[in-house]
């Protein structure tokens, strides 16, 4: 199948000589939800705004279900929906005015009812009298994705949709993403939550300072990436490793005072038998442990491993 | 051709005229009517009719298109200028719409809010002063004409203002000095024969001066000209939309 999105040697550098994107190749598979993860000023948002049309591209061609993006515009952008990050909404209108105007400018025909299930999965039906400005900042959250979702996207563009908002409108956009995705919709969504990438990509794109850094299975990056690390702190020191701990792979630390066992984080239930073997095997040795703790890496811990360690 | 785009955009911007249609109608009626009190009442009288037409019924072509002109250019700049400024314009970016149909909507309905106000001020003239129309379908076509043209270039200072101080500063600063001095209040040649030539430069006399032949059939400069100026500045107005586009002058990086 080919891919719904097709990214190739994509640049752009702004009118005052800043590089946001360098020769950007990405290929998104039809159905899937893909998080570009990114620290502030990857350019995350530039990617996207290429995509949806409000960026010019500087070198390198975009197709979107096949459509070329500038040459073929009308038909890559009717298969788009985009959510914004910033909150730009209209101030005096009606909610229900604001999805008809959304849907006829995505050159719709009027459909009163897949509007009402829209503004009844956002939880907006009720307010769709009220005037944008008296909603508060979740809800014109959610009439953002309301307007990009009124013309019946194939494509969506989630543009940091979690950002800002609290836990229970985020687990429920997370629901309503895959109900999207079950009607096959493509998501693409950028986010520097990873916690967010963990919960909903199928796959995960890494960008930073403009190039993509890397793109894989959220399985397998979880694998490479979520390492653990339990740190046993140990009455006495040992001089070197008991035998019987080699097989579990723990290192000596703090000249003896310290076992530190790295384990994978993201391991199916069952495999987390490690830690269990390792206190028995500890046990056994009669090494006693007076205090541990885990840590696992944060997004930040991973930028800084994927830029340091061979790019 | 999106027609439902360009449907959605004129009923979205003609629901704002409707918000404002009070402050919009009443403040131009108000202030024409002012205009007739003093020009046409107080100090007319005192002015001898111009070929044959009495003063208050001579500026009525005038303050029509006073009114027509810095109408076309608020409503058209400050609906383009808004998004702008909200970043709403996003989704009028991201939509498949082609230049050509954001220019027909979003003009297509400043233009439309302007042509009922100049009806408006038209009837609220034809209460102060005798009026008549020799020429309708002339006048009707100098209606529109100048009421695209003009929605045109708000649009055109819509997109090139980036901050509110510069979307009033083109209408103050040179159409309604333009407009004054564009013989709404008086012939080219009641002027000294320096400015006279200087007025000819003034694309504001062409549209009054054809606007008021087709009322009473007196013009500063024949009607065939006046015209070919609309249509000149239209064009140039055109020209100047199709190169914003193109090269996303102010609206895409």
């Amino acid at each position: 199948m080919p891919p719904i999105i097709d990214i190739s040697g994509l640049s752009k550098t702004y009118a005052t000589g800043y590089q946001a994107l360098t020769g950007v190749d990405l290929q998104i598979r039809k159905g899937e939800i893909f998080a570009l993860l990114g620290p502030n000023g990857a350019g995350k948002t530039t990617l996207i705004s290429i995509l949806c049309g409000i960026v010019r591209p500087t070198a390198g061609t975009v197709r979107v279900g096949g459509h070329d993006i500038l040459r073929d515009y009308r038909a890559a952008r009717a298969l788009i929906g985009l959510v914004p990050q910033e909150l730009t909404t209209d101030a005096f209108e009606s909610v229900w005015a604001t999805v008809c105007f959304s849907r006829g400018l995505f050159g719709k025909p009027p459909n009163p009812a897949h509007l009402e299930e829209v503004l009844r999965q956002l939880s907006l039906w009720e307010k769709r009298h009220s005037k944008i400005m008296t909603l508060s900042g979740g809800m014109k959250r959610r009439l953002l994705i309301a307007k990009a979702l009124s013309h019946e996207p194939r494509v969506l563009f989630l543009d940091e949709p979690t950002a800002g908002v609290d836990v229970a409108l985020r687990r429920d956009m997370w629901a309503l993403v895959r109900r999207l995705q079950a009607d096959g919709v493509t998501i693409i969504l950028t986010t520097h939550y990873i916690e967010e990438a963990e919960e909903m990509a199928d796959r995960v794109g890494v960008i930073n300072k403009g190039e993509i850094v890397l793109v894989e299975d959220k399985a397998a990056l979880m694998r490479k990436l979520g390492k653990k690390q339990l740190t046993l702190q140990l009455q006495a020191p040992l001089a070197e490793l008991p035998p019987a701990l080699m097989r579990h792979g723990v290192e000596l630390a703090k000249s003896g005072e310290e076992i530190i066992y790295t384990y994978d984080a993201s391991a199916a239930e069952g495999e987390h038998a490690g830690i269990v073997t390792l206190l028995e095997d500890l046990d056994a040795a009669g090494v006693a442990f007076k205090d541990l703790h885990t840590t696992q890496s944060s997004l930040e811990d991973i930028f800084v491993g994927l830029l340091k360690g061979g790019r | 051709m999106n027609l439902y785009a360009i449907r959605a955009i004129y009923r979205f911007e003609m629901a704002r005229t409707r918000r404002t249609l009070v402050q919009s109608i009443v403040s131009p009626v108000i202030s024409t009517s002012l205009y007739f009190v003093v020009f046409g009442a107080a100090i007319g009288s005192r002015i001898p009719h111009i070929e044959g037409v009495g003063y208050g019924s001579f500026i009525v072509p005038g303050l029509v298109m006073l009114s027509l002109l810095t109408q076309s250019l608020s409503n058209a700049s400050f609906g383009i200028y808004f998004p702008r400024f909200t970043g709403t314009i996003y989704e009028l970016l991201s939509a498949p719409v082609s230049y050509v149909e954001i220019v027909i909507s979003y003009v297509g309905a400043a233009a439309t809010k302007s042509l009922i106000l100049g009806a408006i001020i038209l009837i609220t003239a034809s209460l102060f002063v005798p009026m008549r129309i020799e020429h309708p379908v002339w006048m009707v076509l100098f209606l529109v004409l100048t009421a695209i043209t003009f929605s045109l270039l708000g649009f055109i200072i819509g997109i090139w203002a980036d901050n509110f101080e510069k979307l009033q500063l083109v209408p103050l600063l040179i159409v309604t000095p333009l407009t004054f001095l564009g013989g709404s209040f008086y012939t080219i040649d009641m002027l000294p024969p320096i400015w006279q030539t200087v007025s000819l430069f003034n694309p504001v006399v062409y549209l009054i001066s054809g606007f008021r032949w087709s009322f009473y059939g007196l013009a500063d400069v024949p009607v065939g000209l006046s015209l070919a100026m609309t249509a000149l500045f239209l064009a140039v107005c055109m020209a100047t939309v199709a190169w914003i586009f193109k090269t996303g002058y102010r609206l895409k990086a």
